[in-house]
């Protein structure tokens, strides 16, 4: 497909660009169509309603699932477990991401060959296991910190960190020693002003995470006021929605407001999210 | 002297993450095959009950459970549509963006952008275009299935399977974009020194050339398709027309959960896991030898 040599207008190139425009129109239309369906005040599945004119357009169903599921609770239970993961993967996959490139110890090696095989470990096989653990053992059903304990084993962001540090000069690092720095004071001053980039990825692939989580806080949450957005809204949509004027426009709603963030975050820094992607699963 | 502290240190910076992974992967991966060996049952807190041992009892169980048997049959469904069009569809969409086509970077952010959103967000739209006044009926007009999609027998799945591709696609194209970069460029050349044209490359050159990558997007499709949850509990209200949507894990979450058998869900765990990575071991034999 590099046939660049054959011209800028080859038939496998013309191809190539339908095949990605037929694509795109696949990939975004249901995005264009939640919002458009959020948007209108009385529902219009037909193909019409796929482009409502600007004066049909009203935020009446965001009042309405708010009143349902009230969003800036929901939104607040959504930030605290995300941040809560993130903060916690971040503190845990830096020193560990250290520890198996900068430092040398025994067991290094079997340590990084276990980390590698976690990634393959189902979460789902976990699942009941973990309920019976956290919820009846410890207590924390109902609880931010039950929510966001099982998901600061988050090997891919070791993997990241790892990746990164090994890149930096040995020689930096031996000075600061010779100089009598010990090795968490270079992490902190030295190596980690450094490390913005994989700090940014890291975090945002942890931010998708929780973020959209469902099965887990699902699972571990009774009380509706603890319950992160995308727990809120499943809940609505298979128990309270029949019960709506306009169960569509509602949904929908909420789900705009639920996406917007991953999707906003993901267009400001899609570089970093790409790369690290792709270059740390082709890795694994 | 330094390096002999440089070598102590060390421990204390994995600690955090050895502990994590002893308490949240390690012993949870022993309590469940623990647990199906045993009547595992909750009970009210404070109450005291028993737990006996009770074998391969549960497994035994298991493979008379007819409910269970058709879950591995939908998720066989679900991954007969899912893996084979996730594979073609990644790798067209993939050589089309190594192209160095125009507008590049907008297509790419537009194949990631599902990746990225919740289940929850992306069923609530797919269940507002397939339910049955919705668009995609509208469209279709006297085409349309009876009884429509999500409450139908033979598409509900098929349904879902479309979904979770379309919503994981993206990831699968930046991997094959990422690999293509690797295949030799030599290869191409040789190849227009015999004559081939645009397909001839495509199929002779890029297809084998990738092969690691689709080894790892068949494997890595599968075990999602295995663990999945949240569509059919969602889109078709947990099990859709006589359980043609239930999924392994949707039933583990009734048997166990719902029904406080946790034992007995612990056992489906174990079975499913046993079963994925068998298939995965066969998917790898077949694709490293054809």
């Amino acid at each position: 497909m590099k046939g660049e040599r054959r011209g800028r207008f080859s038939p496998g190139r013309i191809l190539g660009f339908v095949a990605l425009c037929l694509g795109a129109f696949l990939f975004l239309f249901p995005f264009y169509y939640m919002l458009a369906g959020a948007l209108q005040a009385e529902p219009d599945p037909g193909i019409s309603g796929a482009f409502p004119s600007p004066g049909e357009l009203s935020i009446t169903n965001l009042r309405e699932i708010n009143e349902r599921v009230p969003l800036a609770r929901a939104l607040l239970n959504s930030v605290v477990y995300t941040a809560g993961v993130i903060v916690g993967t971040l503190t845990i996959g830096i020193l560990a991401g250290y520890a198996l490139s900068r430092l040398r110890w025994r067991g290094r090696s079997l340590v990084f060959n276990i980390m590698l095989l976690t990634l393959i470990v189902p979460f789902q096989l976990l699942m009941i296991p973990m309920y019976v653990m956290v919820v009846r053992g410890w207590g924390l059903g109902d609880s931010y910190l039950g929510m966001i304990l099982p998901f600061l084993v988050n090997s891919t962001a070791v993997f990241i960190f790892r990746q990164f540090f090994m890149q930096l000069p040995e020689d930096m690092l031996d000075a600061a020693r010779i100089d009598g720095a010990g090795e968490l004071r270079i992490l902190t001053q030295i190596v980690l002003p450094l490390s913005r980039p994989a700090i940014l990825t890291a975090g945002l692939i942890t931010f998708i995470g929780p973020w959209n989580e469902f099965l887990w806080p699902f699972l571990i949450t009774k009380q509706a006021d603890l319950q992160p957005l995308a727990v809120a809204l499943a809940n609505y949509i298979s128990t309270v929605a029949a019960s709506s004027a306009n169960p569509f426009g509602a949904i929908l709603s909420g789900a705009v407001v639920l996406s917007v963030p991953a999707v906003a975050l993901f267009i400001i820094f899609q570089s970093y999210f790409v790369e690290s992607e792709t270059s740390a699963s082709l890795k694994e | 002297m330094r390096l002999g502290a440089a070598r102590f240190v060390g421990y204390f910076f994995i600690l955090p993450y050895l502990i994590f992974l002893a308490l949240f992967l390690a012993y949870p991966l022993g309590f469940a095959v623990w647990m199906s060996f045993y009547e595992y049952f909750f009970a009210a807190p404070g109450a005291v009950v028993e737990r006996p041992f009770i074998g391969l009892e549960n497994y035994r169980n298991l493979l008379e459970d007819e409910t269970f048997r058709t879950t591995i049959g939908n998720i066989l469904v679900f991954i007969a549509v899912n893996v084979p069009l996730t594979v073609v569809l990644a790798l067209v969409l993939g050589a089309a963006l190594n192209a160095k086509l125009p507008g590049q970077a907008f297509f790419r952010t537009s194949y990631y952008l599902p990746y990225v959103t919740a289940s929850v967000a992306v069923v609530a739209v797919w269940g507002y275009l397939f339910f049955g006044d919705g668009l995609v009926n509208r469209i279709l007009g006297g085409l349309a299935p009876e009884p429509s999609w999500l409450v139908n027998e033979f598409w509900a799945m098929i349904v879902i399977s479309l979904l979770v591709t379309w919503k994981q696609l993206g990831y699968y194209v930046l991997l094959y974009l990422a690999a293509l970069q690797n295949v030799p460029r030599q290869l191409y050349e040789a190849a227009e020194v015999d004559g081939a044209g645009t397909f001839g490359k495509f199929w002779n050159v890029t297809v084998p050339g990738l092969r690691p990558v689709t080894l790892l997007v068949v494997i890595l499709s599968t075990i999602i398709g295995a663990n999945l949850f949240t569509e059919p509990y969602l889109l078709t209200n947990g099990g859709g027309p006589v359980d043609q949507t239930l999924s392994p894990v949707l039933y583990m979450y009734q048997r166990g959960i719902e029904q406080a058998d946790a034992g007995y869900a612990a056992a489906i765990g174990v079975t499913l896991s046993v079963i994925v990575l068998l298939v995965a071991a066969v998917q790898r034999f077949a694709l490293e030898r054809g």
